[in-house]
């Protein structure tokens, strides 16, 4: 049976946004695992982890309620899904705020009555990847395999919010091992000596602070190197910009040679279930995944 | 504001978010140890809460400590008294914006600032303008040092359909941001009220 979801693409991984390739290979690899995903009507921006010392606490919360609401009124019943880490940790950590406090749910049902809304707080709020895992599993992930990622060796960053403060169930924040297990499902080599995996890209502060974000983003990429690897895997669409798109300004500053390509793990799953580079969204990068690019050209026979 | 003056740790109870766990911190220092922007900062979040019960009211509220928090929550996972370090600090990097005591300057506070106005005109965020925004922060001659220095990595995101000019015109944007900012108007006007800040 199609599995069916409330989906929350997030400011970046709209069309034209910084990730939308993200969203293209969502998309390509929903279709294969035969998820639905509808996307909330008139969605709005989570507020980002950056955003507060002009929100203040309630409005923060007031905009992840909108969603909910907005959810609960047209897509009744479906989990609400998040790719975005941040949005994801935004909707979470309102939703738990609201769940524990009847003060701040009366609050934020008055404030949400200006835009003619309610929040009633039966929605539950997921990551993709928990989806994955979780509702569809390594195995059923697995069988749809049609061109295992034979060859290339990936590092798995998971980086910072989707692994803390809420992090994705029965793993541990130090060393997170869900990621390097989706690498093996698809049949790709995952680097789990990888040492990076949890470091912090700077995140918004990567806009701020250049200069120590980059260090970090160095660090990062000189880490995979070290391992051998062919390509970084990250669920996050702002580890995924921050790590790829600033090599370059790296190696102008810094004279270095840094050229890693940086995946989105749904990109891995897409071309592992034959999607075209572009369904994969393969061409939505700064940094060219060749070794991906060539498993996706590829004319696989039939499956038996 | 004077009744305060005496009992800062007060102040930071009843004004800023999670302000009530700061008295928690037993000063074990492994938020210190934890955050990736350890070597930039004033203050550890560990002195930041020690400087908060000893009463340092201007030191805290004038400190870049906050501004340089990545959200990482590193700190949080790790704190054995599960402190919400992550969203103290931001609470108090808020307040102290609140009262106009946060470093002017301070790069992280004016993106903050700018990042939240930027996505509240239309519900979401517009990832060209803010760019942008960032860029001729200090005026149009440093905006253009800055755009010719990042020229190449925008014109592969424009080659990469990763960034479009058409954003400018046609953004994107919610249909009801009337009733988003109605919303928002109203949740502001609540929390002034419930943490006594005037309008």
């Amino acid at each position: 049976m199609k599995k069916e979801y409330a989906f929350y693409p997030g400011c970046s991984s709209q069309l034209r946004g910084s990730a939308s390739n993200y969203l293209t290979s969502v998309n390509s690899m929903c279709q294969t695992l035969e998820v639905k995903m509808t996307p909330i009507p008139d969605w709005n921006c989570c507020g980002a982890s950056i955003g507060y010392a002009g929100s203040g606490e309630l409005a923060r919360h007031v905009m992840n309620a909108r969603n909910f609401a907005l959810s609960e009124k047209h897509l009744p019943g479906q989990d609400v899904v998040a790719t975005c880490a941040a949005c994801w940790l935004g909707a979470k950590e309102t939703k738990q705020k609201l769940d524990a406090s009847r003060a701040l749910m009366e609050d934020t049902n008055e404030a949400l009555k200006e835009a003619g809304l309610r929040y009633e707080a039966k929605t539950e709020v997921r990551h993709m990847v928990e989806v994955l895992i979780e509702d569809i599993g390594y195995e059923e992930i697995r069988k749809h395999v049609v061109k295992p990622l034979e060859g290339i060796k990936f590092a798995g960053y998971v980086g910072c919010q989707t692994n803390r403060p809420f992090g994705i169930a029965g793993e541990s924040f130090e060393n997170p091992m869900y990621l390097d297990k989706l690498v093996e499902t698809v049949g790709g080599e995952a680097l789990v000596k990888y040492e990076q995996k949890v470091a912090c890209c700077g995140g918004a502060l990567a806009f701020s602070e250049p200069d120590k974000s980059q260090k970090q983003i160095k660090e990062i990429v000189e880490a995979a190197y070290d391992q051998g690897a062919d390509m970084i895997v990250t669920p996050c669409p702002l580890c995924q910009a921050n790590v790829e798109i600033y090599q370059a300004e790296i190696n102008r500053k810094q004279g270095t040679k840094l050229d890693m390509p940086v995946m989105y793990y749904s990109q891995l799953l897409a071309v592992a279930y034959g999607a075209a580079p572009k369904q994969a969204g393969l061409d939505g990068h700064v940094i060219q995944p060749k070794k991906l690019q060539d498993i996706a050209v590829k004319v696989v026979p039939a499956r038996k | 504001m004077s009744a305060y003056q005496g009992d800062f740790l007060k102040e930071v109870e009843a004004r800023v978010e999670e302000g009530e766990w700061v008295k928690m911190c037993m000063q074990c220092g492994v938020c210190a140890g934890s955050c990736p922007f350890g070597p930039h900062w004033e203050h550890s979040p560990q002195k930041i809460f020690m400087m908060i019960r000893a009463g340092k009211r201007e030191e805290v509220l004038t400190s870049d400590a906050m501004w340089m928090c990545t959200s990482c929550y590193n700190c949080v996972v790790r704190c054995p008294r599960k402190l919400p370090i992550t969203q103290i600090m931001h609470g108090l990097a808020t307040y102290a914006h609140r009262l106009g005591l946060a470093p002017k300057m301070q790069p992280t506070r004016r993106f903050s600032v700018t990042f939240w106005s930027n996505l509240t005109r239309t519900g979401r965020v517009n990832e060209l303008k803010l760019v942008l925004q960032v860029y001729f922060r200090n005026g149009f001659a440093a905006g253009l040092k800055e755009f010719w220095n990042m020229r190449r990595v925008g014109l592969r995101l424009l080659a990469a359909k990763r960034m479009n000019p058409f954003e400018l015109v046609f953004p994107h944007r919610c249909k009801d941001a009337k009733g988003i900012q109605r919303m928002l108007a109203k949740a502001c006007e609540i929390e002034n009220r419930k943490r006594g800040f005037s309008q």
